[in-house]
């Protein structure tokens, strides 16, 4: 099947099988390989991306149902060639060790503090519950979506002004 | 000697020992260019996947592959029969037993690996492997080593000439003689079963092998999930009869290791043979379900301890039996003369004069393994079961368990101190951590209020673990596996610019080393962090080291770096004597400068010196400034702590929440405390995890029923605890830096730490035990009683 599938600003247009699951479309048709296959089961979350600004696990995603859809992956977070807040906030706060988990960790916490800028620690807790770490224990992940929904919030409140 | 401050002594700029540096490796990893195994590509790569027995015991008649072989897209399909015309239907396994590679006559577990088909694709690789049609005939499993052990059990290592029985091994440590008379002399003998249950260490990231075997060189690049590379391409000399010059192992960025990077797997093998035979790449990534059912589980101890107590709490001796539950091979890669890993460390924390221990490893039909989860070989079992025993003994005497320990503690002043198994503590002060955690958590406040809660039927417990751990192994008078001494190596080069490489034999999985081990050379040469950089994983660009696991990388790498460093140094104040037009023995190190003593205006920096030392260097001396250390440690280390949870237990579901978890540890001089401190908090929710629910079991037709993440639960952050981090600093007398080891104190110390915590809830009830994972229904059975 013909797909056209918007990642992170670029058309990536392929001839896929119906099975193709979307993850392996991201990692092999448009190599991006920043986002990573865990389980197989959408339990760990390792593989999740936004689409349409929604975090979404593709390894039980096809890729013809993001035919048409605009994702961002862990490779789109830079803005104007600089790190962006989440990413600076998960080296500030130490919040990766392995790193394999992190890519989908920022992804779903730049979308959570797009909402909520001003978390508690069990909101974000909430939030990132959808993903494992086994690195962390999820001290620091917690601290790093905080640290840089503060920076978002400031941010726009400097815009505000 | 305690301190609970250490202040960094070099810059920040410099970023020496003490400094929470913000890691190096996070750059690459925060923008997904980290280079993981699945994300290596080559040229005309071909895709393996494995075919797998259904059953746990059974014999194998016959595989009939024309049907996968007809598949479109499917290259080959590789069975034992093929792989025997090799020579490579078996393998050696690191603890000295051998494992089917392909099996050939038998299957021995669910999960073993039967055929594997190649493809051009991943999935016509995978398709292909649902055509290849084995036929069985099944034989009864066994599923626990005690009917491994029954007299009529059937045999399950044919394979092995005139074995006669299911045991793999049998090992004793202490004198059984001194214990026997000891417990003749005790008041009270306190008892516990428990089964520390098989748990997975799981990483993120399964495991993987890019088999690049080059027709015309026959020089085999092998990217693979390592955390042991340079003992990896021994092992493949070793089975390919492969020239091991012509061998390249790189291990590239590891998602997460745990110990499950540790043996080498079938899949590395049938891909290596795989891409001799067909001449081009061939990549095998496991799916979940392979990591969780096939590859090296961890725990499955089955364990009966005594202590023997007086009336007045003071502990006389210790007598531990064990039952190991190994699997189909005795796979584990334990130091050879320790064939149940340093389990013997069971005596823990405490002073008494005798202990025996012995251990039978029985095989079983179930996944081979027997991995050191985040855990120094076994030591994780061990210290569950003496704090477990102590907590016990504790309320049998009518003694507050903190008083427990208190009176058998071993004191500050009998460091080094000789345990009753063998182990020579290096250093320690237990009672000041316990005090600390007890400080911080208001302990005896909370057993007031527990008094109060027990009088409304409300259930509160308090649990503690002052554990005591060994770690980085080893000396080599001890200390190997299959062979190779456990030493472990660096080797610096600063360039003339003044920078510098660093190039180790063990190998990171998160821990952070590239930015921890640039510290420790900060440290002594006085090159800023920011100009080391630090390589691992590439056989041919590193020197020989064991690896990394067993906490092992900072007391056995960290101590190379630091003599190299050393030695360098001692080179660079000869060159710096003769930039200064002195005497050697005049000129001393302040970090990041020589001085002439006397002289304050004269001195020059490293990076003077190292240029020096390419343009500029004293006649009579070699060129360069660059060198090679292997470490052979003169004894293990030994991190410590105490840990008290408090938990409250609903008496009507069985269900438990920790309410506070206070985690005190000494782990000697700390190189980054962000880092240390990390690694705890992962180490303490991994502990949750084994105490609450993680767990790899197994019905009664050896089906393993943890076999993908909705049946095998690992903690997310909504159930993961809050901790209260604290410390103490006893550094190691004998390290370089003073430094101990920290990657798995929490592993290994927090399970008996949250058990303690929900047993000491219902002890007044007369509940002595429920065996991990603590499950609600668990608790509400022990209630119920």
């Amino acid at each position: 099947m013909e797909i056209t599938v918007n990642i992170n600003g670029t058309d990536y247009a392929a001839d896929v099988a119906p099975r193709m699951l979307l993850v392996d479309f991201i990692r092999t048709e448009a190599g991006l390989t920043g986002t990573h296959i865990g389980c197989d089961t959408t339990s760990c979350g390792v593989c999740t991306v936004l689409v349409d600004d929604t975090p979404m696990k593709t390894c039980t995603m096809f890729a013809v149902q993001a035919n048409g859809k605009s994702l961002t992956t862990v490779e789109g977070l830079k803005e104007n060639g600089q790190l962006s807040p989440i990413q600076e906030a998960f080296k500030e706060e130490h919040g990766l060790q392995c790193g394999f988990c992190t890519p989908a960790m920022m992804l779903v916490g730049k979308a959570f503090i797009e909402e909520n800028p001003n978390p508690s620690d069990d909101e974000v807790r909430w939030a990132i519950s959808g993903n494992l770490c086994r690195c962390t224990g999820y001290v620091n992940i917690v601290k790093a979506i905080q640290t840089a929904g503060a920076t978002v919030a400031a941010g726009s409140s400097q815009e505000a002004s | 000697m305690t301190t609970t401050e250490h202040a960094p002594k070099t810059s920040p700029e410099i970023g020496g020992l003490g400094h929470s540096v913000k890691r190096h490796e996070d750059a690459r990893l925060i923008q997904g260019a980290g280079n993981f195994i699945d994300d290596i590509e080559l040229p005309g790569m071909l895709y393996m996947a494995i075919v797998r027995s259904p059953w746990a015991h059974a014999a194998l008649n016959a595989i009939d592959t024309s049907e996968a072989e007809a598949v479109e897209g499917v290259v080959a399909v590789v069975t034992g029969e093929l792989l025997a015309q090799y020579d490579l239907a078996w393998m050696p396994t690191l603890s000295g037993d051998t494992q089917a590679v392909l099996a050939t006559d038998k299957v021995r577990f669910q999960g073993q690996e039967v055929a594997a088909v190649i493809a051009t694709d991943p999935y016509i690789a995978a398709d292909g492997a649902t055509k290849v049609i084995v036929d069985y005939d099944p034989i009864d499993p066994i599923v626990n080593p005690q009917q491994g052990l029954e007299p009529d059990a059937p045999i399950i290592r044919t394979d092995l000439e005139d074995k006669t029985d299911n045991v793999a091994y049998e090992w004793e440590a202490g004198d059984k003689a001194a214990t026997d008379a000891a417990f003749a002399q005790a008041d009270r003998i306190i008892s516990l079963d428990t089964h520390y249950p098989r748990s997975h260490p799981s990483p993120l990231e399964t495991c993987g092998i890019v088999a690049d075997v080059n027709p015309a060189t026959g020089e085999a690049t092998l990217y693979m999930t390592s955390q042991a590379p340079h003992a990896h391409r021994t092992v493949f000399a070793l089975v390919a009869g492969l020239p091991e010059q012509d061998i390249r192992i790189i291990s590239p960025d590891l998602g997460g290791g745990f110990g499950n990077k540790v043996p080498v797997y079938p899949g590395y093998v049938i891909a290596t043979a795989a891409s001799l035979v067909i001449g081009k790449p061939v990549k095998w990534i496991e799916t979940r379900t392979e990591n969780l059912i096939s590859t090296g589980f961890a725990r499955d101890y089955h364990m009966h301890g005594e202590l023997a107590v007086t009336n007045d709490g003071q502990i006389l001796a210790l007598k531990v039996d064990m039952l190991s539950d190994q699997g189909a091979f005795f796979a584990d890669a334990q130091p050879t003369k320790f064939r149940a890993g340093l389990f013997h460390v069971v005596t823990g924390s405490y002073d008494y004069p005798a202990a025996y221990v012995s251990t039978k490893g029985v095989y079983t039909n179930k996944a081979p393994g027997g991995v050191a989860y985040r855990c120094s070989f076994r030591v994780t079992e061990a210290s569950f079961l003496i704090e477990r025993l102590v907590q016990n003994a504790a309320y049998e005497l009518g003694l507050d368990p903190a008083e427990m320990r208190r009176k058998n503690f071993i004191q500050p002043d009998q460091f080094p101190y000789e345990s009753a198994t063998g182990f020579v503590y290096d250093s320690g002060d237990y009672e000041t951590a316990m005090d600390k955690a007890m400080d911080i958590i208001g302990y005896d406040e909370l057993r007031e209020e527990q008094k109060r809660l027990r009088k409304e039927g409300k259930l509160l417990g308090i649990g503690m673990a002052s554990f005591t751990e060994v770690v980085g192994a080893g000396p080599s008078k001890d200390y190997d596996i299959l062979g190779l001494k456990m030493f472990d190596s660096a080797e610096l080069r600063v360039h003339p610019t003044g920078k510098a490489i660093l190039k180790l034999g063990v190998k990171s999985q998160g821990q952070g080393h590239e930015t921890t081990f640039a510290q420790i050379v900060a440290e002594e040469l006085g090159i800023p962090v920011t100009d080391i950089k630090v390589v691992e994983g590439d056989t041919d660009n590193t020197p020989y080291g064991l690896g990394t696991y067993g906490s092992r990388s900072t007391p056995v790498a960290g101590a190379a770096t630091a003599v190299i460093a050393r030695k360098l140094r001692d080179k660079a104040k000869l060159i710096a004597a003769h930039l200064l037009e002195a005497s050697a023995d005049d000129i001393e190190w302040d970090n990041p400068e020589f001085r002439v003593k006397g002289s304050p205006g004269s001195s020059v920096t490293i990076q003077d010196v190292a240029f020096a030392a390419y343009t500029n260097f004293p006649e009579g001396l070699e060129a360069g400034l660059e060198g090679v250390d292997y470490y052979d440690p003169p004894n293990m280390t030994y991190p410590f702590g105490t840990y008290i949870v408090a938990v409250d237990v609903d008496p009507d579901t069985g269900e438990w929440k920790v309410r506070r978890m206070v985690a005190v540890d000494d782990c000697g001089v700390k190189i980054n405390p962000m880092i240390v401190d990390g690694q705890i908090a992962g180490g303490l929710t991994e502990g949750f995890a084994m105490a609450s629910m993680q767990w790899i079991t197994f019905d009664e037709g050896g089906n393993c029923i943890g076999s993908n993440y909705m049946d095998y639960l690992i903690p997310t952050a909504w159930e993961t605890p809050r901790f209260e981090m604290a410390e103490t600093v006893t550094p190691s007398p004998h390290h370089p830096i003073g430094a101990k080891g920290v990657g798995e104190s929490a592993t290994v110390g927090s399970p008996a730490a949250y058990v303690n915590a929900v047993i000491d809830a219902l002890q007044h009830l007369g509940v002595t035990n429920i065996d991990m994972p603590v499950l609600p229904d668990r608790v509400w059975a022990a209630l119920q009683e």
